[in-house]
């Protein structure tokens, strides 16, 4: 006897590992340096004005050029563009943290420096890895991404070690953000996937020296590491916040009015 | 009845010596003798000229999260990230003069000080960054290439280097501007609407009339100013509307005509009674500009706070390891 086919399999694997890793790499990039992006005007200082702006300049650099690999290992024609504005939510891999909305500029400083120091340490990883496209933008990546670390890593100090009221709202910043930082380290079979091609990290090697890094700067800040908590999940495989979603509606919206138009 | 306080007149053998200077060409520096009111048109002009740099952030800002491509977006990133530098670098000029940054900031939340009017229009549609960077920054140039000669060495430098960046904005603003005139039918509607709102606030970027200008003989004669406000408005007419006819675009006078004797675009009259109702803080966005200055250094004051404290204890951590 046999009837509808109701089962099928949890999870479809990516058809494409190479470019999915990449996509993970450039939307992490774009969705932070749009966050950034979003303070243009606005900053506390007019110093900070600039460097924001800066950086989210590297960010969207960066990930124009991961997704333009993106695009290349698919092999179907897409761009940086194409992958940045025509497609949906549930398709973007970035991590949650880089979503997380701007709150006040200690929210801001400290998703960055989670965010800093977890990339340099993958960029310096990746500048050797076996495949020559990538490890060329990684090493770019990577002197940007240091001078990103030096900065926000100097601003957890000022508002760690600052007032009464910036402690407070720096602490709370890292309390909140903690539960987003272990997907950052998590693997799955895009990971196996690449390594085969001679893409290889060492996640566990590399959250070690990610947990050195951070907890010096928070204990030099006065601030107090989180306790361990259950990681929120989920960016790599498109299940995304609900703030996700809004952002891309604003960032997408000219283009998507306009397809197939020359900007 | 008491008499008001009057400013002490200036010594009249020193005011002849500065018109010398100033007549033979030399460059004032900040060391240097300069009359009151000479300081007091420089501190107005170049904290006027910084202010614009940084409320003229907040309408191109408005589209950095919306611009249609990569590319487009980080220019555009890099744009607003220049101008944030130029207002600084002037603010920086203007302490010369002796009135620090936080006494002039102060002066523009609280309405006191006034910027370019300009910034005071909405942008409305991704075509607005391109007509801006055509048209405002090509007026900005036009100010600040004779204002690179100001008498007073410092703002004269500051010109020189600010306008470097201002030609690059203008030309990728114009790239932007050709692009969407050789575009699809949406597009050049588009440009065409942006360029309809922008062209007579753009001409209003000169100031008023000369028939009306308070300040103007006094800051020719100090050399501040090489040409009157009338003058540079013709040389940007002049320059701009080649271009548009270039790129297939019309401009919103009717009157706009060539003058093949005086080789000049003659105009039509400027809207005086808006461009006084905007600088007198009724245009469109007077009050979302000021508002939005403001939220930032309200919200911004805990950080600025913390930074300060952060370095008062570094520095007394580092006299009590000495
Ligand atoms: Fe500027
Ligand atoms: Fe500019």
């Amino acid at each position: 006897m046999t009837g509808p086919t109701v089962a099928a399999p949890r999870e479809t694997p990516p058809a494409n590992p190479l470019a999915e890793f990449l996509l993970r790499l450039g939307d992490d990039r774009l969705v932070l340096g749009h966050r950034l992006s979003e303070w243009c005007g606005h900053a506390p200082i007019l110093e900070e004005d600039i460097a924001l702006a800066n950086i989210a300049l590297d960010l969207v650099g960066q990930a124009s050029a991961f997704l333009a690999a993106a695009g290349e290992a698919e092999g179907q024609g897409r761009t940086d563009d194409t992958l940045a504005y025509f497609r949906d939510e549930r398709e973007f891999r970035n991590a949650l943290l880089v979503e997380r909305p701007n709150g006040d500029f200690a929210v801001t400083i400290l998703r960055q420096f989670l965010f800093d120091a977890w990339s340099v340490l993958l960029l310096d990883a990746l500048k050797t890895c076996g495949y020559a496209p990538l490890a060329a933008i990684a090493a770019k990546a990577l002197k940007e991404a240091t001078y990103h670390l030096r900065h926000s890593s100097e601003w957890v100090l000022r508002l760690g070690d600052g007032t009464d009221e910036s402690h407070a709202r720096a602490q709370r910043a890292l309390d909140d953000l903690w539960r987003f930082t272990g997907e950052l380290f998590q693997t799955d079979a895009v990971d196996e996937a690449v390594a085969g091609m001679g893409i290889r990290v060492d996640y566990a090697a590399l959250r070690s020296r990610w947990n050195d890094m951070v907890s010096d700067v928070v204990k030099r800040a006065t601030l107090a590491l989180p306790a361990d908590q259950p990681a929120a999940t989920g960016g790599r495989r498109g299940r995304h916040s609900e703030y996700l979603g809004h952002m891309l509606a604003e960032m997408q919206s000219v283009a998507r009015a306009h397809p197939g138009a020359t900007w | 009845m008491e008499q008001k306080p009057q400013a002490t007149p200036e010594d009249p053998a020193k005011l002849a010596q500065f018109q010398a200077r100033i007549d033979a060409g030399e460059s004032i520096e900040p060391k240097d003798w300069m009359p009151e009111r000479y300081r007091k048109q420089l501190v107005r002009m170049m904290s006027q000229h910084a202010h614009s740099e940084i409320v003229g952030m907040l309408p191109e800002g408005n589209w950095i999260t919306r611009a249609p491509s990569l590319r487009r977006k980080m220019s555009l990133l890099a744009k607003v990230q220049d101008e944030a530098g130029h207002g600084l670098y002037i603010y920086c000029g203007t302490e010369t003069l002796g009135v620090d940054r936080a006494e002039l900031v102060d002066q523009l939340l609280d309405g006191r000080a006034k910027y370019s009017s300009i910034f005071n229009y909405p942008t409305l549609s991704w075509a607005d960054i391109g007509v801006i960077g055509w048209l405002v920054d090509g007026a900005a140039i036009v100010n600040q290439t004779v204002l690179a000669k100001a008498s007073y060495g410092p703002y004269a430098r500051a010109m020189i280097r600010i306008c470097k960046e201002e030609n690059f904005h203008k030309r990728q603003g114009f790239e932007i501007v050709a692009t969407l005139a050789a575009g699809t039918p949406a597009q050049q509607a588009m440009v065409q609407d942006a360029v309809n709102r922008w062209w007579w606030p753009s001409l209003m970027m000169f100031g008023p009339s000369d028939t009306d200008s308070p300040n103007s003989a006094e800051l020719l004669r100090w050399k501040v100013k090489h040409k009157t406000n009338d003058e540079l408005r013709q040389r940007f007419v002049n320059l701009t509307v080649p271009q548009a006819i270039a790129v297939n675009l019309t401009l919103p006078d009717p009157d706009l005509t060539y003058n093949a004797e005086t080789k000049n675009w003659e105009f039509g009259e400027i809207d005086w009674a808006e461009f006084h109702e905007v600088i007198r803080g009724n245009g469109p966005c007077n009050r979302e500009r000021l508002a939005a200055r403001r939220a930032a250094h309200e919200n911004g004051r805990w950080v600025r706070e913390a930074a300060e404290a952060h370095a008062a204890k570094q520095r007394r951590r580092s006299t009590e390891a000495a």
